[in-house]
């Protein structure tokens, strides 16, 4: 839920990338600390094992500027995929405004992307909140690996997979290389905003 | 569904920090909500912290200590507190969703902190209901 502060004219809004163990949410962030670090005040955030892997979040606080008189700050975070991490996945959901799903593309992680859906259902469902109901983003990750002759599942198989019952907004992307990594964020904070956006008026 | 503090709110809650916080020698105090939202933030004017990433931490970390209260069987522990050096770092949760993160240096006791916490929680409360 967004916090309104009507004092200080600010909204902030919380957006969150779920998916996978090593399906590239963290590069998601990192590609758009890169990309716009000249307009954010603070460092990322990121609470790593010593294997790199995310253990508990990874953030980064974006200004977006003015939006119905308010201006508006995304905060982005990340959960950590690994299945054992749940819990802390259920901590970092709590407030969420926004959800981008980051599936992984790999053959091999088929049932990964399912289960990891089927959890971030039931996590939503921990606090009240619908799948159906809140923003949400698939994006079809690792894309460019089916260049280097890398067994890739098709965008039809991944849809069929994940968006068949969702039918929410989808993007083919790499994070590493950047590929529709800023519009799969563009599209949520769209959504997201339209979403809160009566509570601004 | 988001929700809002009236600026009546917001005023009320800032001049209790300062009052009961700041003028007694806490360098940073910071009101925040559970998903890590910061809703009030006031200084001595002579600290920098980068208020908002302090927010999304301390959040993620009083959920993990809360999950891990219930994991030994207690409801929740509501008041965590670091210590270092310099400054320390003393959270205490205000009704079920709001948090207040102190910062302070070895110039002020714990007790005394405490003791102003436990005042100011009050006040809070009592804003927010009236």
């Amino acid at each position: 839920m967004p916090f309104i502060d009507l004092k200080k004219r600010v909204a902030q809004v919380k957006i969150v990338y779920y998916g996978p163990g090593r399906g590239g949410k963290t590069t998601n962030l990192e590609y758009i600390y890169s990309k716009f670090s000249d307009r954010m005040q603070t460092e990322m955030v990121s609470i790593k094992t010593q294997g790199d892997r995310t253990l508990f979040f990874d953030f980064l606080p974006v200004d977006m500027g003015k939006i119905a008189g308010f201006d508006v700050r995304v905060q982005l975070y990340t959960v950590p995929g690994q299945v054992k991490y749940n819990a802390t996945r259920k901590v970092v959901l709590r407030g969420v405004d926004g959800l981008v799903f980051v599936a992984d593309s790999l053959e091999a992680t088929r049932k990964k992307n399912i289960l990891s859906l089927k959890n971030l259902h039931e996590n939503l469902a921990s606090y009240d909140i619908s799948i159906f109901d809140i923003p949400l983003v698939l994006q079809y990750n690792k894309r460019d690996l089916a260049q280097q002759g890398i067994p890739l599942l098709s965008v039809e198989t991944l849809e069929k997979d994940l968006n068949s019952n969702l039918k929410v907004p989808s993007f083919e992307a790499s994070a590493l290389v950047g590929t529709n990594v800023v519009a799969t964020l563009k599209k949520i904070i769209t959504m997201t905003m339209a979403s809160i956006e009566s509570q601004l008026k | 569904m988001g929700y809002t503090f009236g600026i009546k709110e917001l005023n009320a809650i800032e001049e209790a920090l300062r009052h009961n916080l700041i003028d007694v020698g806490v360098n940073c105090v910071v009101l925040i909500d559970m998903a890590g939202n910061v809703i009030a933030e006031i200084d001595n004017g002579e600290t920098k912290h980068d208020i908002y990433s302090l927010a999304a931490l301390a959040a993620g970390n009083f959920g993990a200590v809360s999950a891990m209260a219930q994991i030994v069987g207690e409801d929740e522990f509501s008041l965590l507190f670091h210590k270092g050096d310099k400054e320390c770092l003393h959270f205490s949760k205000i009704m079920t969703d709001l948090l207040l993160i102190t910062i302070f240096g070895h110039d002020l006791s714990l007790g005394f902190l405490r003791l102003k916490v436990a005042e100011t929680t009050k006040m809070i409360e009592n804003i927010l209901q009236s």
